[in-house]
């Protein structure tokens, strides 16, 4: 199959039962997006498929044929120079995970999708980012920084 | 002497490793490439919690021509006496703990190393067990010490004489759940033998220790097991020393003649690498009608495996809070089929806070005394207990100061006071201490022909901020901008470290670090020096030495559904110098949401006829996250100690979940009058008395 990943074509023979979380880590050797849980619950593997933000732990590589990936390989966005000045994490093994799903999360506000907590015109308030970001945990418990982060790198 | 250069310690310098986090460049162990040939272990774990394995049956048509090996203890090498029982893997019939590593599938791929382990049939003798810990439980004995070497029981006055003369006394009994680490990175090693040299990638908290630990159970000269453990993704304790997954992977790397992957499920790190106990704590207070406390009586029952004693030192910190002059402490245990439980977190203080900081507010409560005033009348002129003097305490301080940034002043002290919309609104607080230590470490600094400098010793930086602080540490002892000094950690041939663990890192890993590089400085005839700080490490008093904090919470509670929410989580710390302001603020929030956590949401809940915990992954064992998280801050106290080591450091990795669950308990009865003395403190134990 062909996975298109950060912009560049891979031409991979997996076995079906491959998710995308380890095709990208033990046939790319695109480390980046991590394994937490393998179950859809934690979060650290988060990629974007065609710039939504998605568990990679749950979708079969084979499903993407021609999709776009972005790994945290590919990302150049604020929120990472930010998170630097915010002290966002402690270990890092949440870190690519929280990055890419802030970074499809900001789309999603630009896009107009409220969040359950989001009021009026505001969709960017900090109890937002939490609710929108409550899908990436961090055992270091370094949310308290994540959130001015990502807020400043929203330009707010 | 006079420098130009401004100090390095201090100053809130960002993480070195930084960048590689934040663009996912940095390695973890299970992310070396190592050969086309690598091969990959799944861990097939016992389903009864008691019982002997007789055998393995593998069924020749599952994923045959991917798997290399299925072993279990009928065919695994033999392996040398381990001091750790639980690294004898594969060795014995014998089932102690449900989820015990049974046998191992070694394949050429992931997927068919899963299934085919998914596919084993494991034939068990299964016999009765018993996972259930309880104060009547007839195997209840003392241990002979509670974790590291403190004696099991203390007593001092004649504590029943007074109880029986006390005008005001608390006999409260506080449970905490079994809590597990949960760091995000799960366990794993990737394993490769070059000839008879065993190298290890593997995420730990201790590369020495486990290079020496899978050293002895392969019989292999020390220096002949490497261990790398560049990045740690958390360990929280449950990652101090080899576990499990170290040993399988060297093992299915040697039978395989492969470098093996072993990154373990999830769920398997809730019964392979170690939990926190529950606990069982009965405290007794007793006091004069003023406050003064007369008697201090605290006992805690905790659980242990069948495979080894791990006592936790729950009672400890009791020793040394308040001043009493009748005083007892004790511990009593029971090896139940369980899991082998370790450290998590403040082991000791953590869940012992709990009980002693709530049972103050209680009595608190009964004298009609503010809890903070009831502190400050009990702190003790020197170490209660051992009757030495402290190196510092600067606890009033965090009692006074705290209250004062928190808004604790104008307190009404009655419960269920303050209704706003559907939320009862509450505060409290509780204290903090957590132990400062130091454990012998040797460092070897060196002058590089570029006229920079390169530290290094084998300590590990698991989101602590260890490689960035002893940069700092090396660029002031050696009189140079940090950007002057590389710092290697994270390999065990490196000099040897000590433990990251106890919150000792800094303080241990600084010592020998200042020491290499004070003696390279003063020796310009010579590129390197090394310093072992052994024999000034062990000379040290080791009694008197304590970081103290004071914890605030301000809770709501959902007068509709139960509901609890911290609004506010403010923790004031006296830990002695802070090297550097950003990493350590955030370790002091780190530690205190985890203190939410434990509070209120987290618990393995046991199954009796299973013989283990049901609630075995992420989405079901709740660590907090981003929305369960309102304002927490911390601040801290200038405080200058100049006996406990060359920074005036103390340890600040765990002390901010020392406290803080009692602080929020204590919010919760404040906001509801409803006083849950079972952790967590779920909507269901509130609801019924709103």
């Amino acid at each position: 199959m062909d996975l298109v990943v950060n912009g560049v074509e891979h031409s991979l023979d997996l076995d079906p039962r491959t998710t995308l979380l380890d095709a990208l880590r033990e046939h790319l050797g695109l480390t980046g997006a991590k394994k937490g849980c393998d179950h859809g619950q934690c979060g650290a593997c988060t990629v974007l498929l065609n710039g939504r933000r998605v568990n990679s732990c749950l979708i079969l590589a084979v499903t993407l044929d021609g999709t776009e990936v972005t790994t945290i390989e590919g990302v150049d966005h604020p929120v990472q120079e930010k998170f630097l000045e915010h002290d966002g994490f402690q270990c890092g093994y949440c870190t690519p995970g929280q990055i890419c799903s802030a970074v499809g999360m900001l789309d999603e506000v630009a896009k107009g999708w409220p969040s359950a907590v989001s009021t009026g015109e505001d969709h960017l308030s900090d109890a937002d980012i939490k609710e929108r970001m409550s899908g990436n945990l961090c055992r270091c418990g370094a949310y308290p920084n994540m959130v001015p982060a990502i807020r400043e790198a929203a330009g707010r | 002497m006079t420098t130009t250069t401004e100090r390095a310690v201090g100053q809130p310098i960002g993480r070195i490793e930084g960048p590689d986090k934040v663009r996912g460049t940095a390695r973890y162990a299970a992310e070396y490439q190592v050969g086309d040939d690598l091969a990959y272990a799944w861990v097939a774990q016992s389903p009864v919690a008691r019982g002997t394995l007789t055998g393995v049956t593998v069924d020749p048509l599952v994923e045959a021509d991917d798997v290399l090996a299925v072993l279990w203890h009928g065919n695994a090498p033999r392996l040398g006496a381990a001091d750790d029982p639980e690294l004898a893997v594969l060795q014995s019939d014998r089932i102690s703990y449900r989820g015990q590593a049974l046998a191992l599938v070694v394949a050429r791929t992931l997927e068919a190393a899963r299934r085919a382990a998914a596919t084993l049939s494991l034939e068990i003798d299964e016999e009765p067990h018993d996972c259930v810990l309880r104060t009547e439980h007839p195997d209840l004995y003392t241990p002979e010490k509670v974790n590291p070497a403190f004696p099991s029981e203390t007593t001092s006055g004649d504590v029943e004489a007074a109880f029986a003369a006390a005008p005001v006394t608390v006999d409260v009994t506080y449970r905490t759940p079994p809590l597990h680490n949960s760091p995000m990175e799960p366990h794993a090693t990737t394993a490769l033998w070059a000839n008879d040299d065993l190298v290890l990638y593997d995420s730990n908290q201790h590369p020495p220790g486990v290079a020496a630990a899978v050293a002895t159970v392969f019989e292999l000269p020390p220096e002949r097991v490497h261990v790398i453990t560049e990045h740690v993704g958390g360990g929280f304790g449950s990652k101090g020393s080899a576990r499990p997954n170290a040993v399988l992977a060297a093992m299915a790397a040697r039978v395989t003649g492969r470098p093996v992957r072993l990154a373990l499920p999830r769920q398997a790190l809730f019964s392979m690498v170690g939990h926190r106990t529950p606990t069982i704590q009965r405290v007794r207070l007793a006091a004069s009608s003023d406050g003064h406390l007369t008697a201090i009586d605290h006992l805690a029952v905790s659980h242990t495996s069948r495979l080894f004693e791990f006592a936790e030192q729950t009672a400890v910190s009791t020793r040394h809070m308040y001043a009493a002059p009748n005083r007892r402490t004790g511990h009593r245990l029971v090896r139940l089929d369980m899991p082998t439980p370790r450290w998590m977190r403040a082991p000791g203080e953590a869940p012992g806070m709990v009980a002693l900081e709530c049972a103050m507010d209680e009595l608190a409560v009964a004298l009609e005394l503010d809890p903070i005033e009831l502190r400050v009348r009990n702190e003790p002129t020197v170490e209660p207990e051992s009757g030495v003097p402290f190196s510092s305490r600067h606890y009033v301080e965090c009692l006074r100061r705290g209250a004062e940034r928190f808004g604790w002043g104008d307190r009404d002290p009655r419960p269920k006071q303050r209704r706003e919309g559907d939320w009862w609104i509450g505060t409290g607080m509780a204290g903090a201490t957590y132990p400062t230590m130091a454990q012998p470490s040797t460092a070897r600094a060196r002058r590089l022909p570029s006229g920079d400098y390169e530290v290094s010793i084998a300590a590990t930086d698991l989101g602590t901020g260890a490689r960035t602080i002893l940069t700092q540490i090396a660029a002031d002892a050696l009189g140079v901008p940090v950007s002057q000094v590389r710092v290697r950690i994270g390999d065990s041939t490196l000099p040897k470290a000590s433990v990251a663990g106890g919150s000792s890192g800094s303080a241990s890993w600084g010592w020998a670090v200042t020491g290499a590089c004070q003696a390279l400085r003063s020796n310009s005839s010579s590129d390197e020096a090394v310093f072992d700080s052994t024999e000034l490490v062990q000379k040290q008093e080791k009694d008197g030495k304590h970081a103290f904090g004071a914890h605030f919470a301000e809770v709501r509670v959902d007068a509709v559904t139960g509901e609890v929410r911290v609004s506010r989580l403010f923790g004031m710390y006296a830990a002695g110098r802070i090297l550097n302001p950003r990493t350590a603020r955030s370790q002091f929030l780190g530690g205190m949401i985890m203190g939410m956590g434990m509070a209120l949401h987290e618990e393995a809940v046991l199954d009796p006829a299973m013989g283990t915990w049901v609630n075995h992954d992420l989405a079901e064992y709740h660590v907090p996250a981003h929305a369960d998280v309102e304002s927490v801050e911390a601040e801290w106290l200038e405080e200058q100690d100049d006996q406990i080591n060359p920074m005036g450091s103390k340890g600040i990795g765990e002390i901010g979940i020392v406290g803080s669950p009692a602080a929020i308990l204590n919010a919760v009865w404040h906001a509801t009058g409803v006083r849950v003395r079972d952790l967590p403190a779920r909507l269901d134990k509130i609801l019924p008395h709103l």
